[in-house]
């Protein structure tokens, strides 16, 4: 359904040169599958998904939805194109506009794409917050009056507002408390089954991209280093650097307290404007040889579909 | 003798929309040299019990209306402002969960790092770059000297909180409190800030009280930990005997509700409802209109905390009268 190929953003940075925020990412997500995009900050994951939608113009390559490509779309045609693609955001206090009610969020995208009448607006507003879990009398309030899940509530059901065939979730549980991220996990997985939705779900936390998604690509400075099905990636991570994502998730376990100093990543990611040599992240590797430094790896087929960039896969 | 003893402190703010209970009753203590982890969620009191302790309770609207926070021979509670100024920054010293607003943008972070011990120690300049060099050093960062004279925005957010542990750290404090000091951060650089805190903890002798809504975070570092819900403490253990039988419902549902322990597809435990209205005064367990296990005798007026088994204290009175395990 989306297919990602050699998509590059880059940004001018002068004087410094230029930012490679997203360098070369081919991605395919099939029908009816979810996606998760892993990575720390800064390495281009939220570029990635916002250049999809065409918030941010790509530098180079083809993003294709359905088999055309989005990235040259004229404006007008872009348009047709949107109600289909639809994205829900990290901060739900940031993404609603604090002045309009409940029902003149969701209503907005549903008139202006023509697909409800004055009449009918109500009523349909009332059956997309059912299907969020919230109750349709609050329909008139503002977004302040509801808390940090049912805001995300909100923001999702303005998303599903318009039937659309794939949604871009950036981070969606990220500023919600444990409890409530469960709630909106669980809401999400629902409606992925029920509507059957195509999602591209990003994220910093694996252990929620692993509960939610059918295969994990994980991005390293504007890369993906690292793809294959979500289990698989979660337990038996290749990548050096996976394995190093995974090994640091504070685990609520304290018998399986491990002697982390000897996993720990040294340092902090690398500053996209002046990569490393060959593989980017071999400065922080502890598997790192003279020939990562010289020559950046090509992303490799493994078995069972799994994709992998780095010289010493299989050897460590 | 515990370093610091806090009984039945109580943090109300006076606003528009009524007394928000922020923090109502909650009593605990520090040994030294432990690393003791207060949980809970957004709004349950574990901050402001903290800031309390050291006086950063803006007042008004907040007030302190009750409690004894006993350190050392002092009460933090009742001292004078210039007895707490002494021990702020010196013998108690905190750290915030985002460097980058608890940094001076204006100031090199060398001369924040030398600021605390210009002010508490009184010694010359000379010295005082000495030690906060060494300091730079001990918390990880590299070519300290030179870096003395960067301003914090030529730092990453993992360099910043590093920075602010080394101005934490100083002045040789025996009691530290760190207040969500990962959350900003990468769980990469979350795990390398965490190994440096229990490091540093050892080589300075010093306890700490580690404030998290992560119980992944608590998991792996803490010895003993409090479980706080609505202000009030529900439940507290040494860290492995709360993880192998949490004795309090909402623990448990906390712990249910994290992802990466679930099996994939599975639908995630959640916790139904919300916390809740502090404004609103009620009788019995603030988790009751929440808890899977509620019963009548849980609207009961004298619900407290009291051990149920060896080191274990939980204030679920169904789990005090056996009922529920």
């Amino acid at each position: 359904m989306l297919e990602l190929a050699n998509v590059a953003v880059h940004f001018p940075a002068p004087p410094h040169g230029i930012v490679r925020a997203v360098d070369g990412v081919n991605l395919a997500v099939g029908e009816g599958e979810v996606v998760g995009l892993v990575g720390e900050s800064g390495c281009g994951k939220s570029t990635l998904a916002r250049s999809i939608v065409r918030l941010t113009p790509v530098t180079r390559g083809e993003i294709r939805f359905e088999g055309t490509d989005l990235a040259s779309l004229s404006r007008n045609a872009l348009r047709a194109v949107r109600p289909n693609i639809q994205m829900v955001f990290q901060d739900p206090y940031a993404s609603l506009n604090p002045r309009m009610t409940i029902l003149d969020t969701l209503a907005e995208p549903l008139r202006f794409h023509g697909r409800v009448g004055r009449a009918d607006t109500a009523s349909h507003v009332g059956a997309l917050m059912e299907r969020v879990g919230l109750a349709p009398k609050w329909m008139r309030k503002y977004p302040h009056e509801f808390s940090g899940g049912q805001r995300q509530r909100i923001a999702i059901a303005r998303a599903l507002a318009l039937k659309p065939k794939l949604i871009i979730a950036d981070e969606p549980v990220s500023a919600l408390d444990v409890s409530v991220q469960a709630q909106i996990l669980n809401l999400i997985s629902d409606l992925c089954r029920e509507e059957q939705l195509t999602m591209l779900l990003i994220s910093h936390d694996l252990g929620v991209v692993k509960h939610l998604s059918d295969r994990i690509a994980v991005m390293y400075l504007g890369k993906i280093v690292e793809l294959g099905e979500a289990e698989q990636v979660y337990n038996a991570p290749v990548h050096p650097y996976t394995r190093a994502l995974i090994e640091a998730i504070p685990r609520p376990d304290p018998s399986r307290r491990r002697d982390r100093a000897a996993l720990l990543l040294r340092g902090d990611p690398p500053s996209p404007l002046n990569p490393p040599s060959g593989c980017a992240f071999h400065p922080r590797c502890p598997f790192a040889e003279e020939r990562c430094k010289s020559a950046a790896p090509s992303l490799e087929a493994m078995a069972n579909g799994r994709i992998v960039a780095c010289v010493r896969k299989g050897e460590v | 003798m515990p370093l610091l003893d806090v009984k039945d402190l109580r943090t109300y703010f006076h606003t528009r929309a009524g007394i928000v209970r922020a923090v109502d009753g909650v009593s605990f203590s520090v040994e030294k040299g432990e690393m003791l982890g207060i949980v809970g969620e957004s709004g349950s009191g574990k901050s402001v019990a903290n800031l309390s302790l050291l006086g950063l309770v803006p007042s008004p609207p907040g007030r302190i209306e009750s409690g004894v926070a006993r350190f050392g021979d002092l009460d933090l509670l009742s001292c004078t402002k210039a007895e707490r100024r002494a021990v702020r920054g010196k013998r108690i010293s905190m750290i915030f969960q985002d460097p980058m607003t608890a940094l001076n943008p204006f100031h090199r972070i060398g001369d924040q790092i030398m600021e605390p011990l210009r002010i508490h120690d009184g010694v010359s300049r000379k010295v005082a770059f000495a030690r906060a060099v060494d300091m730079l050093q001990r918390v990880g960062i590299q070519d300290a000297e030179r870096r003395m004279r960067a301003f914090p925005h030529q730092f990453s957010g993992g360099m910043r909180q590093r920075v602010m542990i080394a101005i934490a750290l100083i002045t040789n404090p025996e009691l530290l409190i760190a207040d969500e000091p990962t959350t900003a951060l990468d769980v990469t650089v979350q795990a390398q800030i965490l190994e440096l805190m229990k490091r540093m903890q050892g080589e300075l002798r010093m306890a700490v009280i580690l404030v998290t809504h992560d119980l992944g975070v608590i998991a792996e570092s803490c010895d003993r930990v409090h479980v706080m819900y609505a202000g009030r403490i529900v439940e507290s253990a040494a860290t492995t005997a709360l993880f192998a039988a949490p004795k309090h419902p909402y623990t448990r549902a906390l712990l249910a509700s994290i992802p990466a322990t679930q099996k994939k597809g599975t639908q995630l435990h959640t916790i139904a409802g919300s916390p809740p209205d502090l404004t609103q005064s009620f009788t019995g367990c603030p988790f009751a209109p929440r808890c899977e296990y509620a019963a009548p005798e849980c609207v009961s007026p004298a619900i407290s905390l009291n051990e149920v088994a060896p080191a274990h204290w939980s204030a679920c009175v169904r789990v005090q009268s056996g009922v529920i395990t």
